[in-house]
């Protein structure tokens, strides 16, 4: 019987991965990917609490699709900053990108 | 008439003070009517002063004790209040009178004097201001307001002795007269403040009842209250030329010579002693205080009178004469005098105007020409001149029956009085009075001996200056000169010592006493002045000695006093080492020191930010990763702290 654990010890797992890739690539891109899926896992999450704590309520559910609506706004958002910097820089690897510093 | 001058005192100075806005604002490019305008006004208050004075005079010495007040408030604040009016009284009277009469006279004259000048409109405004600071001072019922006007008659001081500001020496000399008597004014200011810290009130006739009983009211001991009469007294010092803030006194002598006439006689110098009589309360209450203005009056009259002896302007002896005079009235008020102070402020007044006027009538004819030696023999040229400026020197010198004799032998009278006190009356000081008179007294010979002096060589002899063509002055110079030399023969006689209710029944501080002929003092006095005006005679008149070689014999004394005991030059050398140096020394502390601490956090900063900065990569990933490590932290703490403080550190408190 597949219980609440096992979700939450797979999106815990789905997360730490997306964390790994978003911290440890250095590819652009695949920090975007990392972040899709880091909030993936919190779509598993919320998905899984629902139906599991608040059963026959669908506010998880819903909260999910908003989160997935959000995050395609973002990678837009995310793959036009970075078509931009790799127009500037024709580089797409982050360790060329330290703009930010004083 | 008499009734309404004295319900409205305050008009005395106003009248001046409108003249002065009227010529400024409006009627600057019209010289006649400036003048007419600044004359009328000064003769207006004069007559008005006159009115008090007779019914001051009528009201016997109902206001000696109760003086005819009338305040408004000018501020008040909790604890405090300040009021402005008018007080009159027998002392603010008679300077009333001095003040008006002098400046009408001066006023007067400038007519003639200034004729053709270019400033001619701008000095009736100036003289009109400088009338009315002197005539609210005088008037003034409480310290503050005095305080009001005795800057303002400084500021006029400055503006008159500055008034050929084309001159460098006549800048520079207004520049000296105003930082100079600011100097004094200063100590001045923080004595005002003190009495009104310490008593509560600044109020003439109210500090008058508290301060001989200054341990009822305060917890002043006597040498606090000693503390605050001396530093009080650094105003007059200042203001009234007494040693050592002297040196503007001589060379205000830059301004043109009505101006030196009208600060010498009635405005500005007399200021220091009327302040002085003014809060003589307060020396007498304590008797280091007095002791220490007497022995300044008498150290300065001796000392200006050793000047003057070797002067070769006419203006510059009558300066160092009149620094010296104005120590006399200091020692009277010293020995606790206010009636032998005033009344030779008085008498002061009428021949030292007259002088300065006649030294002024000179330099007109000799065209500005200001060493005696080129003078000689104006006595045929002008013999108005020559017989006033006579009357004025017998004045001075104290012969009788010229007004100064009256005067000099009030103040010498009760200085010997007070050094010949006995028993329980003699204080600790009684021995410095017999001091100070064998000063006053060798003061007293030595001015008729350079008053002589110079009257030979102005006006005896021949001409020396061969191209100069001297003439006597017109009629509008001419004429104050004789008034003045008129009450410079009679001015004195309201205080004929055997005559009952004279001047010092009037004018007084304290108890009435009856005068009466000392005819030792008498004596003494007019022998002294007999014996300097008689070396005078012997050595310039009939040159029966070289003065060249009197002056060769006692080389190092001429050279000194000729050089003004060297006290400019030392407060030059003073003000280029050690003030300049002190400056030098604050200027490194304020660079190295406090710069040093300023730019030392500055640096200090910059520092720390130098190793900080590295911390900022400016990759967005290590800014992620120490993000996510934040959150582990806090779900760490969140987790195995309890409840309660985990909320609290968090912020979210209840």
């Amino acid at each position: 019987m597949i219980g609440l654990e096992h979700y939450l010890i797979f999106s815990g797992t789905l997360f730490c991965i997306g964390l790994f890739g978003a911290l440890a690539k250095r590819n652009a891109i695949a920090i975007l990917m990392g972040l899709e899926i880091m909030l993936n896992s919190v779509n598993i999450n919320l998905v899984a609490f629902s139906r599991y704590v608040t059963t026959g309520d669908l506010t998880g559910q819903v909260f999910a699709i908003f989160v997935v609506a959000v995050a395609a706004a973002e990678v837009a958002v995310g793959l036009a900053l970075i078509v931009s910097i790799y127009r500037n820089r024709t580089s797409v690897n982050v360790e060329d990108f330290d703009w930010l510093k004083w | 008439m008499i009734e309404f001058a004295l319900n409205n005192a305050w008009l005395i100075p106003l009248l001046p003070a409108i003249a002065f806005a009227l010529i400024v604002l409006v009627f600057r490019p019209l010289p006649k009517v400036s003048a007419f305008i600044a004359i009328t006004g000064i003769l207006i208050s004069f007559v008005l002063a006159i009115s008090i004075g007779i019914g001051v005079f009528q009201a016997g010495d109902k206001f000696v004790e109760h003086p005819l007040k009338q305040v408004v408030t000018w501020f008040s604040m909790p604890g405090l209040e300040i009021q402005m009016g008018t007080q009159v009284d027998p002392t603010s009277a008679m300077m009333l009178f001095v003040v008006t009469l002098v400046a009408s006279l001066v006023q007067i004259y400038s007519l003639g004097y200034m004729h053709g000048e270019p400033g001619f409109s701008v000095f009736f405004a100036y003289l009109s201001l400088f009338a009315m600071s002197m005539l609210g001072l005088v008037i003034a019922p409480n310290l503050l307001q005095m305080f009001v006007f005795w800057e303002l008659v400084g500021l006029c001081s400055y503006l008159l002795i500055g008034f050929y500001w084309h001159k460098y020496s006549a800048r520079e000399a207004a520049k000296k007269a105003f930082i100079t008597t600011r100097t004094g004014d200063f100590g001045l200011l923080l004595g005002i403040l003190l009495l009104q810290i310490n008593f509560g009130t600044l109020d003439l006739v109210k500090l008058t009842e508290m301060i001989p009983n200054f341990t009822q009211y305060t917890s002043l001991t006597v040498g606090g209250l000693t503390l605050i009469a001396v530093i009080l007294f650094l105003g007059p010092i200042g203001k009234s030329g007494q040693f050592p803030l002297h040196v503007w006194l001589p060379d205000a002598m830059e301004g043109p010579t009505p101006v030196s006439a009208l600060i010498h006689a009635a405005t500005m110098v007399v200021a220091g002693v009327y302040l002085t009589g003014r809060t003589l309360v307060l020396f007498q209450t304590v008797e280091g205080a007095m002791a220490f203005v007497a022995f300044m009056g008498a150290f300065t009259a001796l000392f200006a009178a050793s000047i003057a002896i070797t002067q070769t302007e006419m203006k510059k002896i009558l300066a160092y004469s009149t620094v010296s005079q104005l120590g006399y009235m200091m020692l009277a008020l010293g020995a606790g005098s206010l009636s032998a102070s005033m009344f030779h402020l008085m008498t002061h007044a009428f021949f030292k105007a007259l002088m300065f006027l006649g030294a002024g009538s000179v330099l007109h004819a000799m065209h500005n020409e200001a060493s005696i030696w080129k003078y000689g023999g104006l006595k045929k040229f002008m013999p108005i001149t020559y017989w006033t400026f006579l009357i004025g020197c017998l004045a001075i010198s104290g012969i009788f029956p010229f007004a100064g004799f009256f005067s000099k032998d009030l103040i010498l009278e009760v200085v010997w009085a007070n050094s010949t006190l006995s028993g329980h009356a003699a204080g600790p000081f009684q021995g410095l009075y017999s001091v100070l008179f064998i000063m006053a007294a060798l003061t007293a010979m030595m001015t008729a001996f350079y008053m002589f002096r110079m009257f030979f060589i102005c006006f005896h002899g021949t001409l020396r200056d061969k191209n100069a063509h001297p003439h006597e002055a017109p009629f509008s110079m001419a004429m104050p000169l004789v008034v003045l030399g008129f009450l410079s023969v009679v001015g004195g006689w309201v205080g004929w010592p055997t005559l009952h209710e004279g001047f010092s029944y009037f004018v007084r501080f304290g108890e009435y006493e009856q005068g009466h002929w000392n005819f030792f003092l008498v004596g003494l006095s007019t022998i002294l002045a007999l014996i300097g005006i008689a070396g005078a005679t012997y050595i310039y008149l009939f040159n029966k000695v070289s003065n060249e070689a009197l002056a060769k014999k006692f080389a190092p004394l001429y050279k000194i006093s000729f050089n003004k005991f060297y006290i400019d030059e030392i407060y030059l050398w003073l003000i280029h080492h050690v003030i300049d140096g002190l400056g030098k020394f604050l200027w490194w502390v304020d660079l190295k020191i406090v710069d040093g601490i300023v730019d030392g956090v500055g640096m200090m900063a910059k520092a720390f930010g130098s190793i900080f900065r590295r911390v900022q990569t400016g990759k967005l990933q290590h800014y992620a990763l120490i993000l996510f490590a934040g959150i582990v932290v806090l779900v760490l703490f969140m987790t195995f702290a309890d409840s309660g403080t985990a909320v609290s550190l968090l912020g979210g408190g209840r």
